[in-house]
């Protein structure tokens, strides 16, 4: 379940932010602090996440740190969907 | 006193850094009105030098052009210096009527209204008409001024890839649920002088029940076949449901911008858009200034297509000496040298070749993309474009730029 939502995740960044070819992002890159991913972009992230994973995410929860690499969004998706089920 | 030495130190210590990374900005002090010569003091102290000028917004060649000059001298006789009051108490006067309603019929718009700046429109204008249950979508490269309106509004912000439509329509129908829905962009983009697509935006937000916003300032007066904006080189004037602009760029040079666009939205401005507000609006002097702009701009397109045909001569002839330029039709023509140091050392050496134009490197511009911003203007006559492009390909020489790739300018010097 956790690699799977970690491809999700990867795969939606990568076509969301990414703009020059030449850059590598991989499930520890620093998406927020790092500049790939400007804070108003975050929120169509978090929406997208709601829609697919059916869960919602609270605004104290959906922190620029919280959204910072791959790996902590997917930690994040998996306590909602664990308080979920 | 309480700005002791400690405070002071992190101060200088924040202005250092500045120095540290390179981005620390000095002026040059312009001896002369603005023109297509300048008379410049660079560095600080030195002997005055008299070099083209490539790097204003003064698109139209009107900020000294004597009619306006003649016209503000005449604003400043009848009306008076400034309002000492903001508009809603006593500061709006006739001619600031007449600009609003000059204005709306040159854009084609239904209404405007006046702001000190079109940083001020940009900064007021989104936390006037929008509020949480409603969502701005922006491409990722406009101005910095929109980006902080947007920062100051209470409204769900969210973002698209630069002019990329598909992305665009994503976007609108992922916040297809909220109440109000407004896409914003440049007309044209400052930094590369690309066009947004607006007629694709817009008929993508008629679709999707959404409303646009274009920030016009490097268009007003001279894009478009009689210089309306981009919206008439686009085809969809009367579609653009708000227009900012600014007084400061091709309309005159001076200062002062607006919003125009649908008649309750700029009411609405007027009622609580704060920098229109609390503070005083455009000095009696710019107005009549820019009244009479908008008299020139509106009795012939000459000047707008003298820029024209002098942006098309400056491209030309750029690329055929083997410069790499950024795409695009409009007069702001970013020559590309991808490295900062070669940015600044090209900028220079044009400078001491009698060329004024800047370098522009990161956080300015992305990384490895700087470049010197070139702009055109209708107060260039051809022995200006002649000699500045001869000072271009001397310099271009000296670096062996010239019919470069981009990756081999990279190998040379980095990025």
């Amino acid at each position: 379940m956790k690699d799977e939502i970690r491809e999700v995740v990867l795969e939606y960044v990568i076509n969301e932010y990414m703009e020059d070819q030449d850059d590598e992002i991989t499930y520890d890159t620093a998406l927020i602090s790092g500049g790939y991913v400007d804070s108003f972009s975050m929120v169509s992230l978090k929406r997208f996440l709601e829609t697919k994973y059916k869960i919602s995410l609270p605004d104290n929860r959906a922190t620029p740190e919280a959204f910072d690499t791959v790996d902590k969004i997917t930690e994040l998706v998996i306590e909602f969907l664990g308080y979920k089920e | 006193m309480a700005y002791s030495d400690k405070v002071r130190a992190t101060y200088q210590q924040q202005l250092q850094e500045l120095q540290d990374k390179g981005i620390f900005k000095i002026e040059r002090y312009i001896h002369s009105v603005q023109d297509a010569e300048i008379e410049v003091e660079f560095p600080p102290g030195a002997p005055l030098k008299r070099v083209i000028n490539i790097c204003a917004n003064n698109y139209l060649g009107l900020s000294s052009h004597p009619e306006v000059v003649a016209a503000a001298h005449e604003g400043l006789d009848a009306r008076g210096y400034g309002m000492s009051s903001v508009r809603f108490i006593c500061g709006t006067q006739d001619i600031h009527k007449e600009l609003e309603k000059r204005m709306t019929e040159f854009l084609g718009t239904e209404d405007t209204i006046l702001f000190p700046s079109c940083m001020d429109a940009n900064a007021g204008v989104f936390e006037a008409i929008l509020g949480e249950e409603d969502v701005m979508i922006s491409d990722r490269l406009v101005h910095a001024s929109l980006i902080d309106g947007i920062r100051l509004c209470k409204a769900m912000t969210d973002s698209f890839k630069h002019s990329d439509m598909k992305h665009l329509e994503e976007k609108l129908i992922l916040h297809s649920d909220k109440r109000n829905k407004l896409v914003i962009t440049d007309g044209v983009y400052s930094m590369d002088g690309d066009t947004a697509p607006l007629d694709k935006m817009v008929e993508l937000c008629e679709k999707y029940d959404a409303m646009i916003l274009v920030d016009d300032s490097h268009s007003s007066g001279f894009i478009g076949k009689t210089g309306r904006g981009t919206h008439e080189k686009c085809g969809v004037v009367g579609k653009i449901d708000i227009i900012t602009t600014t007084f400061g760029k091709g309309l005159g040079g001076a200062s002062g911008g607006c919003v125009s666009g649908r008649k309750e939205l700029v009411e609405l401005c007027r009622q609580k858009a704060r920098p229109y507000l609390f503070s005083n609006t455009i000095a009696p002097p710019v107005v009549a200034g820019v009244l009479n702009v908008l008299e020139i701009l509106s009795a012939t397109t000459e000047r707008r297509d003298k820029l024209e045909r002098n942006a098309g001569w400056w491209r030309k002839n750029l690329t055929e000496a083997g410069f790499i330029l950024q795409p695009g039709d409009t007069p702001i023509v970013p020559v590309m040298l991808f490295n900062a140091k070669l940015s600044q050392d090209f900028a220079r050496d044009l400078f001491a070749e009698g060329v004024y134009a800047i370098g522009f490197f990161f956080p300015v511009v992305p990384q490895g993309k700087a470049r010197i911003r070139t702009q055109i203007s209708a107060a260039h006559d051809m022995h200006h474009l002649e000699k500045a492009l001869a000072a271009f390909i001397k310099v271009g020489k000296k670096y062996d730029i010239l019919g470069k790739t981009k990756n081999e300018i990279m190998v040379m010097y980095g990025n």
